[in-house]
């Protein structure tokens, strides 16, 4: 589903050149769980934004679902990600003036715009989704109205709407205390089973990332561990 | 089907900020209130004056003489009346008017009304129709300021020169005639048959002869002027055609409501500046929710339709609500304006002028929004990782288009609202400089102050300095909008101020301040003692000789006039009844500025040339081989074409004269003397038949009112002038013109402060962050308030500041070069102008700050976290 061939990754920073990733290889299979781990500064973060295609590499080549997405200009890998890829992140993101529904339904009505087509039970399904993390009674609340672990809740929901081949979850509860960690890192693993995407998880949490079929380990730019890697 | 996505989330995102953006709107509605308004009011004029045009003179065709028509003209006027046209006699002159019960005299205009005239249009009077009764007695109909000057009644006597008039009613409407000229002078109407009762179209008085003709077809009156035009001409007889009049007054009143427009453009441009700040803050408080659209797949066109589609609602709401007050003001502008119209306006809805506000409100917001929308399209999707990552920059290209989207639609906008391509042009050119110059003043005072400012000032003063340049600050652009508004209204007032003392009277002892006229010369000693017996001086007595030119440089003034191929003299210049003096020296208003004054009484015979005195002193005889020296004003020399050396043939009551140039003179007309075109040697005129003016002086002005009554009573010719009375007519003809300008700069000012509101309420969330910040760290309200009061107030100072000074730049610039008058800055009430700005805007600035205090830090500290 993913496959990552000799990425580098370097910025200017003050005028000098910063390499923050070196010689990623890396294969992730369909319906895989894959943790990223490492100490921060490993370059976990440039690696995920990467493989989702917002960045594009210094070196090496992407590919999602088959999809060499290096050549592909912003817009063509706007439309991918709007088919296929689906996103939670640490500070969760949501859209302040959008209700719970609503930004659940972004992702629905971007699709729909692009791809021309009807998406039928949209609004059913995004109901449905809030449903099952939780928060069916509050789908007409704003972010502002919702405890953090609502928010990233309702993104979660959001993340699974358009039924997406792939998730990224980008420190999905550093934001969090623990207890309610617990509670959005449950809903990620149910919703993932339930909807078999395949995930890569970004996250410093040992726990979080115990969930995982496989860790990748992450040192200073470099992977340092992989036990489903093949050679590059 | 991208539409509805960019529909729906337009709608929503604009959510939390429809009150701040419901603001800016304002600002876009302001100026197109102040252009529906103006031009719906232009278009409702130019209605009425062509539904009214012959109304406006009351006939079809007017002809008109300083003199009695001459023979041939009777005679073409006698052999046209017929059924078929019908004329009627005017007769126009200024005269002194006695209340013959109270004794109050007053200079008024007296127009002896011989015939049906009006033939169109009605002249209304109070009782009604007494108009009708006008002929059949010794009845006069007078202007309600008559009434009020000689403190008489309707049933009350006046005199007018001998003849006594009973008041039977008073003038409401006359047709054609606009309400400020009656400020210097109340018509009263009289039957032309008592006008040689009065005694009073002798020499000397200035009288204007009017002929008023009906055509019943429009064919004959065309024949009549093809046929008649040279006659006319000759006879230096001036013609108008209702036509021409009504075209007249549409030129001027369209002149008039164009620069108006041009003064309610500014408050759109200013709207624009508005827009394009409240989008900037707005996209800025946008960037991550931009991320996230663009991570979640959203093409750059869908987001920037987005948000574009903001500034399209803002503008339409902008657009609306400026219509809905456009059309109110456009209903109060006739009696604003009233008395600069010469017909009652009907106010109507007018549908273009409508739709062109509404259209252009919405492509100013549109336009104004594009630079600051550019940063939207740049938004990289990795920010929503990445909250650091900065986006590229818009490609050159983008900007440059944005920035001469801008550029064309107010340069588009000049020239369709100004009367020509040119005034247009040259409009848009100004305001680019003057927004530039604003700006470029904002960002240098903005940078002395933050050089300057004293880093051992107290904290609440450092931080309130701090804050104007903090990131993302809108000081330049608040100065900018606020700055305009005190630009404009500085330099109407400072242009206003500057006419004013030019033409205001001089206190000193020796100034006059009664004018006494049409004195004749066997009356001079009577009028002198007179006034000397009232205790007031004899400050001046000046002869007034009526001549016009026979020859020019040896050539007949027909022949001039006829010749087409040869170099143009006015015909004004040539035609025109001169009123020359004669004296020995130069008076205070004059200058000297070619050639040399007279300074010895000698004639010079035919011959002899230049300055050179001759052997002939004045006191002998004169004879006719004499040439005698006149000082000509330099602009009727350059006119007249005309030099020093030059001839110029007079001709005075029919006995020619003949003149050589010796020297010219500037004079400052705008001075309240006695100024002349032309001015003789002595010894010249002292024969030929004039007038003389008497000017005194009273501090007094019940003194002066009771020396024109004694003077009317003796010499019911004799015409006085108060000029402290005329000071104040033109003070209000010139308030009343200012006031108008200042009606529409409020437009900009409003505009300005709603900039100034809405910047301030934008970065309400900011200042709220720091202020609890400083609560927290022990800060007190009233250090917080120290701090903000701090901030607005300079704000204020410094957009007053750049207002005022380049408000008086540009009013200075307007006095000396345009007016050619002498430009002196009123200091103090600049000094109020500028300190009231920046009282206004930190009250403004403190009252949309309200939050600041009120909020406990414990509650933002958590509205934050979540």
């Amino acid at each position: 589903m993913i496959v990552a061939e000799g990425l580098e990754q370097t910025y200017t920073s003050l005028g000098r050149p910063l390499r923050v990733l070196t010689d990623i290889n890396l294969t992730v299979e369909p319906e895989g769980f894959v943790a990223i781990v490492g100490p921060s500064g490993s370059g976990k973060t440039t690696l995920l934004g990467l493989l989702a295609g917002l960045d594009r590499p210094t070196a090496g080549r992407v590919a999602l679902d088959g999809q060499d997405i290096n050549p592909l200009d912003e817009d063509e890998r706007a439309r991918i990600r709007a088919e296929k890829v689906g996103f939670v992140f640490q500070n969760f993101q949501l859209i302040p003036t959008l209700t719970a529904l609503e930004n659940v339904l972004v992702p629905v009505e971007i699709r729909r715009a692009l791809s021309g087509g009807a998406a039928k039970g949209a609004e059913e399904r995004a109901g449905n989704l809030l449903g099952r993390v939780g928060l069916g009674d509050r789908l007409h609340h704003y972010p502002a109205q919702l405890s953090g672990g609502e928010q990233q809740r309702v993104a979660l929901a959001r993340a699974f709407a358009n039924e997406p081949k792939i998730l990224f979850a980008d420190e999905p509860t550093g934001n969090l205390d623990a207890e309610t960690g617990r509670t959005v890192i449950e809903s990620l693993v149910q919703l993932n089973n339930e909807e078999r995407t395949t995930l890569v998880l970004v996250t410093h949490d040992t726990e979080l990332a115990s969930h995982a079929h496989r860790i990748i380990r992450l040192s200073g730019g470099r992977i340092v561990e992989d036990p489903g890697s093949r050679p590059g | 089907m991208k539409l509805p996505f960019i529909l729906a989330m337009g709608r929503r995102e604009s959510r939390a900020s429809r009150r701040r953006l419901g603001l800016y709107a304002g600002s876009i509605g302001l100026g197109v209130a102040a252009l529906v308004s103006i031009n719906s009011f232009r278009a409702n004029v130019t209605d009425a004056i062509r539904a009214e045009a012959r109304g406006l003179m009351g006939a079809d065709l007017e002809l008109r003489s300083t003199r009695r028509f001459s023979a041939p003209i009777q005679e073409l006027i006698d052999s046209t009346a017929s059924d078929e046209i019908v004329v009627s006699y005017v007769t126009n002159f200024a005269a002194m008017a006695l209340a013959v019960d109270v004794q109050r005299t007053h200079l008024v205009d007296v127009r002896a009304v011989q015939g049906s005239y009006p033939f169109y249009g009605t002249i209304e009077t109070e009782p009604p129709g007494r108009w009708a009764h006008l002929r059949s007695a010794h009845n006069a109909l007078v202007d309600p300021a008559v009434l009020v000057q000689l403190d008489a009644a309707v049933g009350d006597t006046i005199a007018i020169g001998n003849a006594r008039f009973t008041i039977d009613g008073l003038l409401t409407k006359v047709p054609g005639d606009v309400g400020f000229v009656t400020a210097l002078g109340g018509r009263v109407y009289i039957a032309a048959a008592y006008l040689d009762e009065t005694g009073l179209l002798g020499f000397g008085s200035r009288t204007v002869y009017r002929a008023f003709f009906r055509f019943a077809e429009h064919r004959s009156l065309d024949s009549f002027l093809a046929t008649y035009e040279d006659l006319l001409r000759n006879e230096q007889v001036r013609y108008e055609t209702a036509t021409e009049r009504e075209q007249d007054f549409t030129n001027v009143l369209d002149l008039m409501a164009r620069f108006l427009g041009l003064v309610g453009l500014i408050a759109l441009l200013l709207g624009g500046v508005g827009v394009a700040s409240a989008v900037h803050v707005f996209v800025r408080g946008k960037l991550q929710t931009v991320a996230i659209l663009r991570c979640l797949g959203a093409s750059q066109q869908m987001v920037f339709a987005i948000y574009l589609l903001q500034a399209v609602m803002l503008g339409v709401l902008g657009a609306t609500s400026g219509v809905a007050l456009g059309l109110v003001v456009q209903a109060s502008l006739p009696t604003l304006l009233r008395d600069f119209l010469p017909v009652e306006i009907h106010v109507s809805v007018e549908w273009p002028v409508i739709f062109a506000g509404l259209v252009i409100g919405v492509w100013v917001a549109v336009m104004f929004a594009l630079l600051p929308l550019l940063t939207v399209r740049n938004i990289a999707p990795l920010q929503a990782l990445r909250r650091e990552f900065e986006s590229a920059r818009s490609p050159g290209v983008l900007r440059f288009g944005a920035h001469a989207a801008v550029v064309l639609t107010m340069v588009a906008l000049s020239i369709w609202q100004a009367p020509d391509l040119t005034l247009g042009a040259a409009f848009a050119v100004a305001l680019g400089s003057t927004t530039l110059l604003l700006w470029l003043s904002a960002w240098f005072l903005i940078w002395m102050t933050r050089r300057l400012f004293s880093r051992k000032a107290r904290y609440v003063y450092r931080q309130g300095i701090a804050n104007l340049y903090r990131p993302h600050n809108q000081t330049v652009a608040i100065t900018l909008a606020v700055g305009f508004g005190v630009f404009l209204v500085t330099t109407v007032y400072v242009v206003q101020g500057s006419v004013l003392r030019q033409i205001s009277l001089d206190a000193t002892p020796n100034r006059p301040n009664l004018v006494l006229f049409d004195v004749q010369k066997d009356q001079r000693d009577s009028v002198e003692s007179l006034i000397v017996s009232h205790g007031l001086p004899i400050l001046n007595t000046t002869p007034i000789v009526p001549a016009r030119i026979s020859h020019l440089k040896g050539r007949n003034v027909r022949e001039i006039l006829s010749d087409t191929a040869g170099p143009r003299v006015p015909r004004w210049a040539l035609q025109r009844e001169y009123s020359n003096t004669y004296r020995d020296s130069l008076v205070d208003s004059e200058r000297l500025v070619e050639g040399v004054w007279w300074n010895s009484g000698y004639l010079r015979r035919e011959g002899e040339r230049g300055n050179q005195p001759s052997r002939r002193p004045l006191s002998q005889p004169r004879t006719a081989a004499d040439v005698y020296r006149i000082s000509v004003e330099q602009q009727l020399a350059r006119d007249l074409r005309v030099a020093i050396g030059d001839r110029i043939t007079w001709d005075i009551q029919g006995v020619q004269l003949e003149t050589e140039v010796t020297n010219l003179r500037e004079v400052d007309w705008a001075r309240l003397n006695l100024n002349f075109f032309v001015v003789f040697e002595p010894g010249a005129l002292d024969d030929a038949p004039q007038t003389f003016v008497t000017v005194t002086r009273s501090e007094s002005a019940r003194h002066r009112a009771e020396v024109q009554r004694d003077l009317v009573l003796a010499f019911p010719n004799v015409a006085g002038i108060d000029l402290a009375v005329v000071q104040e007519s033109i003070d209000s003809i010139l308030s009343t013109v200012s006031f108008a300008v200042r009606f529409m700069a409020l437009f900009s000012i409003v505009s300005g402060l709603i900039v100034l509101g809405g910047a301030v309420a934008t970065s309400r969330f900011q200042r709220i962050k720091e202020s609890v910040l400083l609560k927290t760290l022990g800060g007190r309200n009233r250090q917080i308030r120290q701090i903000l009061l701090t901030e607005y107030a300079a704000l204020g100072l410094l957009a007053g500041l750049t207002g005022i000074l380049l408000g008086s730049a540009a009013g200075g610039a307007f006095v000396a070069f345009a007016l050619e008058l002498s430009f002196h800055p009123p200091i103090l009430p600049l000094a109020a102008i500028w300190l009231g700005t920046a009282a206004l805007t930190a009250a403004i600035g403190l009252a949309s700050s309200r939050d600041v205090f009120r909020k406990p830090p414990l509650m933002v500290l958590r509205e934050m976290g979540e």
